[in-house]
């Protein structure tokens, strides 16, 4: 597979992986059948900021990458400019993904946005 | 080190050496009458008999092509169109390579009928079920000698005779087979046998069919005449040359060859078993080649560790959806009746002769290693995750696979 470096770099090197227990939303996305499987999790403080954010990742090398990067980009943001991160955002930030990864395994995005719908209902 | 072999080889020196003077010096086109046509011609023949020493047949049931899918394809629309007349059923397994599944699956848009015969869990079809498929219809039998995944070997012998008793040809895709165990056509009991130089440390872009004596089938290329008209083109005499001699080598070679690699595998199959947590072999652990094992573990995906171990210098392949072109998980492995989640997990190592220079403890540490660091980061890992009714985002409504 033709990764960039930054794509390996997470990869290898992934950024905020771990369970959160203290997480304020939850969201998981993807399906295992199919490869990938990707759970974000995110503590939001009382000014709406994401303090703290990571995942843990079933998947291909541009799954765990796009989840690593994705904690990079949100960390210190607030849920609404959060919400506006967007897939492409993500696979720019990593110098590209082969165009095959691009619509599969690049779900942090999604992740993300169900992390922080999950933050919402939770506070409602 | 290289753990693929499956995928390709090096072409060992002996070959290349062989090969070298039929690129400049002898370039001559075998079908010409003068010298250099004559010199061709003579290495053209040469190699056409190792061949068919190899596998016990006669030099002019070899056919040169270029490749095991050119050959399966020759094979199997060769006799579907010289005996479409007679019935259009096809038998075949759920585990072929693409290059006769795919064949196959032409031949459905043109009303031919294919039964798929199921492999169960050990990777290998049932007489039984084979003998139930067959009507007055069937026209041809096609199952592959060894799986290019699991390795697992097919009762050929057993299906050529049934095959023989009904007046049914009978194909083999022998490719990943040759040069690793016996493939004698005589014993094997089969009308038509795919075989390619790339697997056996020959150059890529050659391979042959063997076509018994008597069988006849319409050819895919038409032109000049050359290989008895039954596949035209100028011959790749450098290739078949290199082909010739790889088979040579790898029969000479092949108790010795089985001995060291049947060893090797059952040392890393041991280790890794012992060593890795939820580890399994996919597919029979008696029936299969000496020099493939194909392993699965619980919660990663196979593209991550075929990544990590590139990073630790072993180069090995997978059957997860990830990997492949067409995202789509190994039908081989899904056939097998694994969870599809399970299917991810795979990893395929693939031995050599020269695989013996490797470390096996290190090189299973390494998988332990990646296994446990990839579990660590898989929310599949020892955790109670309810993932069903997750939606996948990947495929679409479309889904073949959730």
């Amino acid at each position: 597979m033709d990764y960039s470096e930054k794509v390996m770099d997470h990869f290898a090197n992934p950024r905020n992986c771990r369970k959160m227990e203290d997480a304020n939303g939850v969201g998981t996305v993807g399906n295992p059948t199919c490869g990938d499987l990707m759970t974000i999790y995110i503590k939001v403080n009382d000014d709406e900021v994401i303090e703290d954010i990571s995942f843990q990742t079933f998947g291909c090398g541009a799954a765990i990458a796009t989840s690593s990067m994705i904690t990079e980009i949100a960390v210190g943001k607030t849920v609404d400019e959060a919400l506006k991160i967007s897939r492409n955002d993500v696979a720019d930030e990593l110098d590209g993904l082969p165009p095959i990864k691009m619509h599969c395994s690049n779900l942090a995005a999604d992740g993300l946005q169900a992390a922080i719908e999950n933050y919402k209902e939770n506070n409602q | 080190m290289y753990l693929d072999n499956s995928a390709t080889t090096q072409v060992s020196e002996e070959v290349f050496e062989e090969m070298k003077p039929y690129f400049t010096e002898e370039f001559g086109n075998p079908s010409t009458l003068y010298k250099y046509g004559r010199e061709s011609k003579k290495a053209l023949n040469q190699a056409r008999q190792r061949v068919a020493d190899a596998i016990n047949a006669k030099p002019e049931e070899i056919i040169f092509t270029s490749g095991g899918s050119e050959s399966d394809n020759l094979a199997i629309k060769g006799i579907a169109f010289k005996l479409a007349k007679k019935g259009k059923h096809i038998i075949t397994t759920e585990i072929e390579h693409p290059a006769v599944t795919e064949t196959l699956h032409f031949l459905e848009s043109l009303d031919f009928k294919v039964t798929y015969l199921p492999v169960y869990e050990n990777g290998i079809i049932k007489i039984e079920d084979l003998k139930e498929a067959i009507t007055d219809e069937t026209i041809l039998i096609t199952v592959m000698h060894a799986n290019n995944e699991i390795g697992t070997v097919q009762p050929i012998e057993e299906i050529g005779k049934i095959a023989k008793e009904h007046g049914i040809k009978f194909h083999t895709d022998a490719v990943q087979s040759f040069g690793k165990i016996e493939v004698d056509v005589e014993k094997l009991n089969v009308d038509l046998l795919s075989l390619s130089s790339h697997k056996l440390n020959g150059p890529k872009g050659v391979g042959a069919i063997y076509i018994r004596k008597g069988t006849r089938l319409v050819p895919l290329i038409h032109g000049g005449g050359q290989e008895r008209g039954i596949r035209a083109g100028t011959e790749n005499v450098p290739g078949i040359v290199g082909f010739g001699k790889a088979c040579e080598l790898a029969s000479q070679q092949l108790e010795e060859h089985y001995e060291k690699l049947s060893s090797i595998r059952d040392e890393l199959i041991e280790k890794v078993l012992s060593t890795v947590p939820e580890a399994y072999v996919n597919g029979d652990r008696e029936q299969r080649l000496p020099n493939l094992v194909n392993f699965r573990f619980k919660a990663i995906e196979g593209e991550s560790l075929i990544l990590l171990l590139d990073a630790k210098g072993y180069q090995a392949s997978t059957g997860s959806a990830c990997s492949s072109n067409k995202l789509e998980a190994s039908p081989v492995l899904t056939a097998l009746g694994l969870d599809p989640v399970d299917v991810h997990g795979s990893l395929r190592i693939s031995l050599a002769p020269e695989s013996d220079t490797f470390d096996i403890d290190e090189f299973v540490g390494i998988i332990a290693e990646s296994v446990a660091r990839l579990r660590e980061m898989s929310p599949l890992w020892n955790q109670e995750l309810d993932y069903d009714g997750v939606m996948c985002s990947k495929h679409g409504d479309d889904c073949r696979m959730c």
